[in-house]
């Protein structure tokens, strides 16, 4: 029997980016706040100090700062008529853990979505009629525009400090920007990262065949800044060990970086670390949560009471967590009823690798968001009338790193070992580059998150159980979009080209991305949403899932890290400025 | 209580601030960790991986080792490219791996049932690391001891051990209730590792791998050759455990 | 409850303001107590970390041993709820306990002697309004013969001199308040100046620097080459005010100091302070010839300082403002006495947090990494590198610091 601890305002379930910047804004505004987090506390000296933050083998391969499957993880299977069984190691995607959550282990790459995704079904069906769209295809317009949450975005970018080029300043198009992009409110924070010898000569094919390449927006900072919570931030050393590492010199942002100096200072804030949610209360009525109740590291129970509960997980388990504690109606495929697991969506990449035998690439020098892309090929960005998809991405030169373990690059017919390897490995590793596509993933009916019927956690609770596969929508714009960058990358001479095409099925165990979008989508429609506008749930009032990426409709064509942050301050504001106010559902 | 508190803090006049950080060991408070106030830190906080030392196999008995040895020294041979496999520690590496969380499938979900699945949906079995290893490595000196009148892997030739190697990767050749392609792909994967982790694991050693193609290790700035295009970088890599010259000379 | 939720947000802004004022106490003395309290840093001392305030409990290192600092709350039994207000003043200026007990000098009334009775009776009257907390504090746990307070008259004799602050009419008034302020109540020298044989100060060499607890604090006067003489009057204010600036950060002994002392002193009184210090400068410390790059030290620590320390640092030594100290012209890179180099590579440091300085950013401990011989080779660098100066450091006085410290870990 779970121990009753004093209320709280506010309990908030996971304090990575989302639950940070909660807490900190409802902290400030008076509320006692509560956060409670599964994984442990990380700090950048003590977790990931420049002095073994650099070690491939323990952070990118045995995954170091990643979430266990032994403490919890899924079941997968690609279709419906299958067994799902358990990702025993996670691989294709990797969920974050501990305090900082995703925000520690992310690249930095900072992407605004087109206000066209946001109206996605109404603007498709109004340019191209609704037979445009596959059947089976259940994109949704967002209950949100890009105008409303552009302030969003920018106080998103102004925490991060976010490196860049604005091509749209207030509907004036900019030189050196995006020409594609949704208007800004602001400059970047920071000018653009310094680029490398792959990304330059990429830009110049790419203006040579008309495109627009543009830096890519990166919250790795090309020089120090001071965020609006007075957090000093340090310049990018372009280490190359971004992605799946934390960063060691204060130059990547992060809930650690960015808000934990100013968030652990406010005294009505304490952090719960290495103490697991495992529900979500609600009261008789099942109208109102009550609060949580967590296990910590000895196995007892605690009731936390709170007046509001934020769940600020990642986004496969914020679903996880409405599903155990039985908030919303499940989705079924079968009859296209209920909505809580609904919509699950991915990301589409692909990639294009060159090896131009006569240049020195030095391709460990990176960080996780330098390089030049172009987004002609995004979104509706360009005519789909006679392509038989819809959707696209961006796409480009980036490549994150040279560390060798992971990036060793050869010529086609290279045998994988041996002498013949070993040299091909030598002479091949300073001349090659990836260039990549990041392309959508619209939703559909047989995609989607349930509880899984034979596999639990340590805890005992049902493992969640993803159904997922690329649909040929996804498979053609793959295909597309990377014909267009083989373009590309011809015109930059390559002594050799591969061109890797995202094919199906969707395999769990080769990393694509993290980007694990739906599930607990909002919406304008209690019948295909689970939140409202400002994030709400529909059926419990105090209950919030303030911008997960599980509440995505549907993903776009780029990272969701800006979207997931703008959304928080989003519902942070709702709840500040209407919740508190008048404490019932705003919609 | 304050004055056994305090007596713990005798020597931390130095760090002494609003905070409060309880890590509690006491059942009649919140197990976890409540953090109030503060940035935890405490002097000396640190979590560096243990530096492999020579020393003993840790997991391999000396016939697995002396077959081990002889492998990884076919995947990377030794050349004028600079040295194999062996020489460089990937066997090293693999021991101490397979005596470690890596070889026990530490952090992994290992509940039952295990079912076979689809490729797409990874690996499904309940062995693990060492424990193919240990039955991979028999199953291939019973399959040689066979095939090659009694010999040991270590003791043919390279040219029918590269011959033997194939076979394991393509399938072509059956390991008594072992996959021999996967167990070849193991293999290969955990090598490959070894000759390019931070030499601090055991493989790597000199920094070979590194040296082979190019990277400069456990670096962390290089905003002095960001824009420095088409030119090599020039300075030699570097382990977490440092370079040689990082030792006074003189 | 949801009402009670929005009445949260309104009254969370008052709560601070609660505590009672006792009716006859005059109002604005009690306020002129409570900041000389804050000027005095009566709390680093006297209020434990996480105990009640003013309840005592924090121990000092001492070279002689351990002193516990007592409970100066109101309590009759425990704390100074008996003491008159002649007794109280005794303490501070002569260093006499209650019925004329020796105090040990761990208690800085070498400096409090330079404070009037009236900012002194000020203290004592923002005192009786702290809440008494029954806390029986065994204030003594010095070895024989430090543990007879006897011993002190003898002490006192030798080393102390009584007497209240006297202005110089020949300096601005912002001068004379910045010299009182560093002099009596902020007992600045209680650290930075440098001691004798008996933990006196030296009083040839005020603020010039001094070794206690393991830290090194530095020289603090203008000195240009080991003081603070390079930093404009507004790069001391700042650094005190928030505990950082473009140069360092405040971290050590000093995070204490800034958290409960300078970051919340008037903007008036830092200018004072900065004005003071500013104004000393006792020459005579003379810049050494840098050791030479090819020294074999000076090499291997180039090669560490390169791999190691650059990427936050920086190759030219300058760090970042607010982020990463600027070596190149540090003083406390070229004291001396570098024990708190040592310190702070050895086993890290966490900077200060202040509310307009939040970041607080740590150095990670280096122990790990570097073995003795390595840090004294770094060290040695960047004491000689960007056009620093200063002796070479000995490996094996690091082991020596290394093996001290993992005994206080």
């Amino acid at each position: 029997m779970a121990r009753k601890l004093p209320s709280k305002n506010v309990v908030v379930i996971g304090l990575g980016w989302t639950g940070s910047i909660l807490s900190y804004h409802l902290a400030k505004a008076g509320l006692d706040v509560v956060a409670i987090e599964r994984g442990p506390w990380r700090d950048t000296a003590t977790d990931f100090p420049p002095a073994y933050a650099q070690d491939e083998l323990r952070y990118a391969i045995r995954l170091d700062l990643f979430l266990r499957p032994a403490q919890e993880t899924l079941t997968f299977r690609n279709r419906a008529d299958q067994t799902a069984l358990p990702i025993r190691n996670f691989a294709g995607f990797l969920p974050g853990n501990g305090v900082g959550g995703a925000g520690i282990h992310w690249n930095g790459q900072t992407w605004r979505f087109l206000s066209t995704d946001f109206r996605l079904r109404s603007h498709l069906t109004e340019r191209y009629g609704a037979s445009m769209l596959p059947g089976d295809m259940t994109i949704q317009d967002w209950p949100v525009s890009y105008d409303e949450l552009e302030p969003y975005y920018d106080r998103f970018e102004k925490l991060c400090g976010t490196s860049g080029k604005a091509g749209n300043l207030k509907g004036v198009k900019q030189d050196g920007g995006n020409p594609f992009e949704g208007w800004r409110s602001s400059e970047y924070p920071t000018p653009p990262l310094k680029q490398g010898l792959g990304a330059t000569l990429f830009a110049e094919a790419a203006r040579k065949l008309g495109h627009s390449p543009f830096p890519q927006p990166a919250s790795n900072l090309s020089e120090a800044y001071t965020n609006p919570l007075g957090i000093r931030m340090g310049q990018c050393s372009y280490c190359g060990f971004c992605e799946r590492f934390g960063c060691g010199n204060y130059s990547k942002a992060s809930p650690q970086t960015c808000v934990l100096p100013a968030l652990m200072r406010l005294p009505n804030f304490t952090a719960q670390t290495e103490s697991e949610v495992l529900r979500i209360n609600l009261d008789s009525t099942g109208k109102r949560a009550t609060g949580v109740t967590y296990v910590d590291t000895s196995g007892e129970e605690w009731e936390q009471p709170a007046d509001i509960v934020l769940l600020c997980a990642f986004a496969l388990f914020n679903v996880q967590l409405m599903l155990i504690s039985g908030i919303g109606k499940p989705y079924d495929p079968d009859s296209g009823q209920g909505v809580l697991g609904r919509n699950y969506a991915y990301q589409t990449t692909s990639s294009v690798s060159v090896i131009l035998k006569d240049k020195v690439l030095n391709p460990f020098i990176a960080t996780g968001a330098h390089g030049m892309m172009i987004d002609d090929y995004n979104g509706d960005n360009f005519d789909h009338s006679n392509l038989g998809f819809v959707g696209g991405g961006y796409m480009g030169a980036g490549q994150t790193n040279g560390r060798p373990i992971q990036t060793r690059p050869v010529p086609k017919g290279t045998p994988k070992w041996g002498a013949a390897w070993k040299k091909a490995t030598a002479e091949t590793y300073q001349h090659a580059y990836s260039l990549s596509t990041h392309g959508s993933s619209y939703s559909y009916r047989d995609c989607w998150l349930d509880l899984d019927p034979t596999y639990k956690d340590r805890l005992g609770r049902p493992l969640m159980r993803m159904t997922f596969d690329f649909h040929d929508n996804e498979l053609k714009m793959s295909a597309y979009l990377t014909e267009r960058l083989a373009e590309i990358a011809k015109a930059m001479n390559p002594t050799e080209m591969q061109a890797h095409p995202r094919k199906g099925p969707y395999d769990s165990t080769i990393y694509q991305t993290t980007h694990n979008t739906g599930g607990t989508v909002m919406g304008d429609d209690p019948q295909t949403s689970v939140l409202n506008r400002y994030c709400q749930s529909w059926d419990v009032h105090n209950l919030f899932i303030p911008g997960g990426a599980s509440v995505f409709p549907q993903n776009h064509g780029y990272n969701p890290t800006n979207t997931v942050g703008a959304l928080a301050f989003w519902t942070a504001d709702a709840i500040t400025q209407l919740y508190l106010k008048n404490p019932g559902p705003l919609v | 209580m304050m004055d056994s508190q305090t007596s713990l803090r005798l020597s931390r006049r130095l760090f002494l601030t609003s905070a409060a950080i309880f890590l509690t060991t006491s059942a009649s408070v919140v197990h976890g960790r409540t953090i109030q106030q503060e940035m935890p830190w405490a002097p000396g906080a640190a979590d560096p991986p243990a530096q492999v030392r020579p020393g003993p196999w840790a997991f391999f008995t000396s016939d697995e080792a002396a077959t081990i040895e002889a492998i990884v020294d076919r995947l990377i041979p030794p050349d004028d490219h600079g040295p194999g496999g062996k020489d460089a520690g990937c066997a090293v590496f693999i021991d101490r791996q397979l005596a470690g969380p890596y070889g026990r499938s530490e952090g992994l979900y290992t509940r039952p049932p295990f079912m076979p699945g689809s490729s797409t949906q990874g690996y499904q079995n309940p062995a693990s690391p060492a424990g193919r290893y240990r039955n991979g490595l028999k199953a291939l000196a019973d399959q040689v001891g066979q095939s090659r009148s009694g010999k040991a892997f270590h003791e043919l030739t390279a040219a029918e051990q590269d011959k033997i190697l194939s076979a394991l990767e393509d399938g072509s050749v059956k390991l008594k209730d072992v996959d021999a392609k996967a167990f070849f792909a193991m293999v290969l994967q955990d090598t490959q590792q070894g000759f390019f982790a931070d030499p601090i694991y055991g493989g790597n050693r000199d920094m070979a791998g590194w040296k082979l193609v190019g990277f400069p290790g456990a670096r962390y700035d290089y905003r002095d050759w960001v824009e420095r295009h088409n030119e090599s970088y020039p300075l030699p890599p570097v382990s977490i455990m440092g370079r040689a010259d990082w030792l006074s000379k003189g | 409850m949801y009402r009670s939720l929005a009445l949260t947000v309104l009254s969370f802004a008052f709560i601070t303001c609660a505590h009672a004022q006792g009716a006859t106490q005059d109002f604005s003395r009690i306020e002129r107590g409570r900041y000389l309290t804050t000027l005095s840093d009566c709390a680093g001392c006297h209020t434990a970390p996480g105990g009640k305030p003013f309840a005592g409990g924090v121990a000092l290192q001492t070279p002689f041993g351990t002193l516990i600092a007592p409970n100066i709350t109101p309590d009759t039994e425990t704390g100074i709820g008996n003491w008159s207000d002649d007794e109280f003043v005794s303490a501070l200026q002569e260093g006499r306990g209650r019925n004329g007990t020796r105090l040990y000098p761990a208690m800085p009334y070498t400096a409090y002697t330079k404070m009037t009775r009236d900012d002194i009776l000020a203290i004592r009257a923002y005192l009786t309004t702290v809440t008494p907390v029954n806390h029986k504090v065994n204030a003594n746990q010095l070895p024989f013969p430090f543990n007879i307070r006897l011993a002190m008259m003898v002490w006192n004799w030798l080393n102390f001199t009584p007497g209240r602050f006297v202005p110089d009419p020949h300096q601005s008034d912002e001068w004379n308040r910045g010299a009182y302020l560093v002099q009596g109540p902020g007992h600045c020298g209680t650290c930075h100046t440098p001691k004798t044989i008996l933990n006196a100060d030296k009083n040839d060499a005020p603020l010039a620097g001094a070794t206690l607890q393991g830290w090194f604090a530095p020289n603090i006067t203008a000195n240009r080459y080991q003081g603070v003489g390079r930093w404009s009057k507004d790069d001391l204010i700042q650094y005190l005010k928030t505990g950082a600036n473009n140069a360092t950060l405040a971290s050590g002994p000093m995070v204490e100091a800034v958290t409960h002392s300078t970051s919340r002193m008037k903007d008036a009184d830092v200018a004072a302070i900065a004005t003071y210090l500013l104004g000393i400068d006792q020459g005579g410390i003379n810049k050494p010839a840098p050791l030479a790059a090819d020294n074999p030290s000076m090499k291997a620590g180039a090669a560490i300082y390169k791999d190691a320390c650059a990427p936050c640092h920086q190759d030219n030594g300058r760090g970042s403002a607010e982020l990463f100290p600027r070596l190149a012209g540090s003083a406390i890179v070229q004291s001396d006495d570098p024990t708190t180099l040592g310190r702070i590579v050895l086993e890290g440091s966490r900077a200060v947090a202040t509310s307009s300085a939040p970041t607080a950013p740590a150095m990670p401990a280096f122990d790990w990494r570097l073995d003795s011989d390595q840090v004294a080779a770094v060290l040695t660098y960047i004491r000689n590198s960007w056009g620093n100066a200063a002796p070479a450091v000995t490996g094996a006085a690091i082991a020596k610091q290394r093996t001290t410290l993992a005994h206080s870990r």
